[in-house]
């Protein structure tokens, strides 16, 4: 898979220093989970947070404090030796369709979701998140549709999960995520044979223009 | 006297591969045999800077204990996932603490990093070249990051140190976001560009 469109540099290191709220955590975790090169310049991100670590002034810890953790830990290593073989280890089930992030919340499949019409062409599926201020959703857009031209009320990532779509900025394949600040306009196209399905996040929402932006209000109704 | 001078850059230099050999080697006596003097030798190096970076970050004196002691019960049970060529120890244990932190005062689920951390281990197979970029890392983005001018470093330092929002570095700063993001992108591109020189 060649991925063409990356995280602004800007957002790599939001994620690295935990500054993303749970939307926008998921779709950037979905891109890094399906982009080698974004998981190693990630990688570099956090590592400005590790030398910062090490230039944090100390702080005292109470009285006790490693002799608490040590008990824990006594009581841990009594309890493998209890259950052994009992060793957890993370299944990384994602299925061809939907990155492991977000196959945490709607499954592994794209097609066996309760996909709801918005407008002709256009269906979407909301993924309800606690703790956000913004909120998470798929579209599912048919081909040769066009999305009307809007412009953004606050940032917006975009992930292609499935078919692809063009814009202004280019073309945007499954991989392919577009990192938009609040001052792009873009109207993207569906240019794949099937349908193009992709997680969006937004952090308000979203303007659209004239007569047929104001039917495609509900899209994006929070 | 000249020579002290010489001497001076590349002793510190030596100083902190030989500290980060030493982490290395106490993570993996965690991992492998479960030594409990290199968790304490741990514990003591990281437990107060740990503390620190929550109180920094608005946690309470509590709160902050607490996040130590989660942060380094991960450390000792996760050890064993400790890749060394993806980055050093004090970056590993930030990590840490930023998870136990987003899970603990954001009240929000820390599963899409542990997820990606998931996807690294599988994907990202260690390599000759990654093996070596890991040890070169840490102090190619010290030496970088010493070499920002004063208002790129005060916001990666808010970012991290005090994981402060984007958005709340605008407020403290007084600078539209725009600002603040762009001195972001111009510190990491630096970091980039010195660590690509090296290859
Ligand atoms: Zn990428």
């Amino acid at each position: 898979m060649s991925i063409h469109h990356h995280l602004d540099d800007a957002s790599l290191v939001r994620y690295a220093s935990g500054d993303l709220d749970a939307a926008f955590a998921i779709v950037v975790a979905s891109h890094l989970a399906m982009c080698g090169k974004c998981r190693e310049a990630v990688r570099l991100a956090e590592a400005m947070g590790g030398v910062c670590l090490t230039e944090t002034p100390e702080a005292d810890l109470s009285q006790g404090a490693f002799m608490r953790l040590s008990q824990r830990i006594d009581a841990e290593l009594d309890k493998d030796q209890a259950q052994p073989g009992e060793q957890q280890t993370s299944e990384a089930v994602a299925s061809a369709d939907v990155p492991l992030p977000l196959s945490h919340l709607i499954g592994g499949s794209l097609d066996d979701l309760a996909w709801r019409h918005v407008v002709p062409g256009v269906q979407r599926y909301r993924i309800d998140m606690a703790d956000t201020q913004s909120s998470l959703y798929l579209l599912k857009i048919g081909s040769g549709r066009t999305m009307p031209e809007h412009g953004h009320g606050g940032t917006e990532m975009t992930l292609i999960l499935r078919g692809s779509y063009s814009d202004v900025i280019g073309k945007f394949d499954r991989g392919d995520i577009a990192d938009l600040d609040e001052h792009v306009e873009h109207q993207p196209v569906v240019d794949s044979t099937g349908p193009c399905i992709c997680l969006v996040a937004t952090e308000e929402p979203t303007r659209f223009k004239g007569i047929v932006g104001r039917l495609m209000q509900p899209l994006v109704g929070i | 006297m000249l020579k002290v001078l010489q001497m001076e850059k590349p002793t510190a230099d030596a100083a902190r591969i030989a500290d980060q050999a030493v982490l290395k080697s106490l993570l993996s006596d965690i991992a492998l045999s479960r030594d409990k003097s290199a968790f304490e030798a741990l514990f003591v190096r990281f437990g107060p800077r740990v503390k620190g970076m929550m109180i920094k970050s608005g946690a309470s004196n509590d709160v902050a204990e607490d996040l130590v002691q989660e942060v380094m019960l991960t450390i000792w049970r996760k050890a064993s996932l400790y890749a060394p060529e993806r980055g050093n120890v004090s970056t590993w244990i930030f990590t840490i603490a930023r998870n136990a932190r987003i899970d603990r005062l954001r009240r929000q689920p820390v599963q899409a990093y542990v997820d990606v951390d998931t996807v690294s281990l599988v994907c990202d197979a260690p390599n000759a070249e990654t093996a070596v970029m890991g040890r070169q890392n840490a102090e190619i983005v010290r030496a970088a990051m010493d070499t920002l001018p004063a208002e790129q470093r005060d916001v990666i330092d808010l970012a991290f140190i005090q994981f402060m929002p984007q958005s709340e570095i605008a407020k403290t700063l007084e600078l539209p976001i725009g600002t603040v993001k762009s001195r972001v992108r111009l510190a990491y591109k630096k970091l980039k560009q010195n660590l690509e020189e090296l290859r």
